[in-house]
């Protein structure tokens, strides 16, 4: 095993729920979905994430997908047409869980 | 009862490119054409448009696009269903209607849905006991009431298949959900019943798999280098089949890409608990479905499991929430990132100054260039230049606007390399709170009418 950069392996796709961002991750194979069922815990995923969610994180597994879908919550600044952050709508944060170094 | 079912969709939102819906009439084969036209927010600025003009409150881009696209759709006999009717279906009816008068379209059948707009029955609906609670936190709709600007109830797929029902070859609603856009038509095509809950799912899966256009098609895709021809990316076509299955793809010819991977990537959008996903028709089971490529830009989803809908509607209310604003400016290197820090404290320095003061949750500094988007995650602590954005949002539109006037002043009173400035003044905008509720679906009696050009 050694340490890789999430994306190089992984898809993954984000967007708004309220004041939450949802971020889906998902992967080609069954190997490598056993690597980011394991690599990817909630409080991994909510320290990786530290500066942007405030609140809670929950995961949820598609495994038909090979697939890890996460709601972050209060992490838009208002979400919607209240926030006045640039993403507004968490559209960069699927990529910013790219960034993520796990152990493949 | 046809075995294949084409249904494009060309508007993935409010604002999206004509070029959705023009080339998919034009370039490959085409039965149905659904179309979004309605985000969360939009409902709100339509009931403005419809205070100051009865005529207006609808998507006027949607009747642009048929004016292009006209001769196509009834030449070919292709359908149309669009949620473009916001909070003024039957504006919109005569809008389009009068448009076909125009190009000497004689016979065209255009329907509309209506009972989605419920903002003037909140009063009565309130007295009859139906609390429209936020269902996020849970509080009670007085908090806002004197503020509400929309009030809208996620119309399903029924609604659409009666109205092709009743003939109608162009179909406008109000709030319809966007997955419905698509499901609707398969329901009219191969008689789905409402108790046909894995059909429905499936329906209900095809239209979130394409309910945002390009997005499944090759659009927002991290293995973007993959993706041929964005300029011409396709738009998606679901081919559908009475039992259930489906297949994505796309016309023949067109840039784009759509495998395993850029439709999952859409099925993971806006997500929830993909074991649940609920609607108006149906509850989903995303994770029942098998997913496979069946050729060059095919993809095809089967096993599809469904169960019951809940009793209840879901409901979007908008209201006033205040004001807020942004302003920006470029800050040149050396030393971008002090130099942009040292000038939002500046600004908010000379307003406290002048007794115009925010609380810290009313404030926004971004130094973008310098790490916004993954803050925390990847940020640079020298780059050449960065872009200083500040915001402020509260109850006070006059505060608001004191906040935009001194933004300008920077560039001569601040550190050197203060540039960028365009635009004018930042002005005071209205913020649309956002309100989801539920409803008991007794409550909502949706009508259809079908009218002849």
């Amino acid at each position: 095993m050694a340490k890789v950069k999430l994306g190089s392996f992984a898809f993954a796709r984000s967007g708004d729920k309220g004041d939450g961002s949802n971020v889906g991750v998902f992967v080609a194979n069954a190997k490598d979905y056993e690597v980011i069922k394991r690599e990817l815990t909630v409080e991994r995923v909510k320290k990786h994430f530290h500066a942007i969610c405030k609140g809670e994180v929950t995961r949820f597994e598609a495994p038909n997908m090979f697939a890890l879908n996460f709601l972050l919550r209060d992490s838009l600044g208002g979400g919607g047409s209240e926030s006045l952050k640039t993403d507004a709508q968490g559209k960069t944060h699927g990529l910013a869980l790219l960034e993520i170094e796990v152990e493949r | 009862m046809r075995d294949k079912v084409l249904i494009g969709y060309g508007q993935g939102f409010w604002g999206d490119s004509i070029l959705g819906p023009v080339r998919l009439v034009r370039e490959g084969p085409l039965d149905y054409l659904a179309l979004d036209y309605l985000a969360e927010v939009t409902m709100s600025i339509m009931q403005k448009l419809k205070g100051r003009n009865p005529q207006a409150g609808y998507a006027t881009d949607f009747v642009a696009m048929l004016q292009r696209t006209l001769p196509d759709i009834t030449k070919k006999g292709i359908k149309v269903i669009a949620n473009a009717g916001g909070v003024n279906p039957q504006a919109c009816l005569a809008a389009v209607l009068d448009l076909a008068r125009k190009q000497g379209v004689k016979g065209l059948k255009v329907g509309i849905i209506e009972g989605d707009d419920i903002l003037a029955r909140i009063p009565e609906l309130q007295k009859a006991g139906h609390a429209l609670a936020n269902m996020d936190d849970g509080r009670p709709l007085s908090a806002v009431q004197s503020k509400l600007l929309s009030a809208n109830v996620y119309i399903g797929a029924f609604a659409i298949a009666e109205c092709l029902r009743k003939g109608a070859q162009i179909v406008i609603g109000g709030r319809l959900t966007d997955p419905a856009l698509v499901a609707g038509p398969m329901i009219h095509e191969f008689g789905w019943q409402p108790t046909d809950w894995d059909k429905l799912a499936a329906g209900t899966m095809a239209g979130h798999i394409a309910e945002c256009g390009a997005q499944c098609t090759g659009g927002n895709y991290t293995g973007w280098r993959e993706v041929k021809d964005f300029v011409r990316i396709g738009y998606p076509i679901i081919e559908a089949s009475p039992d259930g299955t489906f297949v994505v793809t796309k016309h023949e010819g067109t840039g784009g890409l759509v495998n395993r991977n850029t439709v999952i990537s859409q099925l993971l959008y806006e997500m929830g608990d993909p074991k649940r996903y609920l609607g108006p028709d149906c509850t989903a089971d995303f994770t029942s479905a098998k997913i496979d490529e069946v050729g060059k830009d095919r993809v095809r989803l089967a096993g599809i499991k469904g169960g019951p809908a809940t009793p209840t509607y879901k409901v979007s209310l908008s209201y006033q929430n205040g004001f807020k604003t942004t302003g920006q400016l470029t800050i040149s290197g050396p030393d971008a990132v002090a130099k942009a820090r040292l000038c939002a404290d500046i600004v908010f320095g000379r307003l406290a100054l002048d007794g115009c003061t925010f609380e810290e949750h009313e404030k926004l500094v971004e130094l973008v260039g310098a790490g916004v988007c993954h803050a925390g995650i990847t940020e640079s602590a020298n780059p050449p230049e960065v872009v200083l954005r500040l915001g402020v949002k509260c109850d006070d539109e006059d505060k608001v606007d004191r906040f935009g006037m001194e933004i300008v002043p920077l560039v001569t009173s601040g550190p050197p390399g203060v540039t960028g400035f365009a635009g004018g003044r930042p002005k005071a905008t209205d913020i649309v709170g956002y309100w989801p509720a539920l409803l008991d679906k007794t409550q909502v009696k949706t009508t259809v009418r079908v009218e002849v050009s």
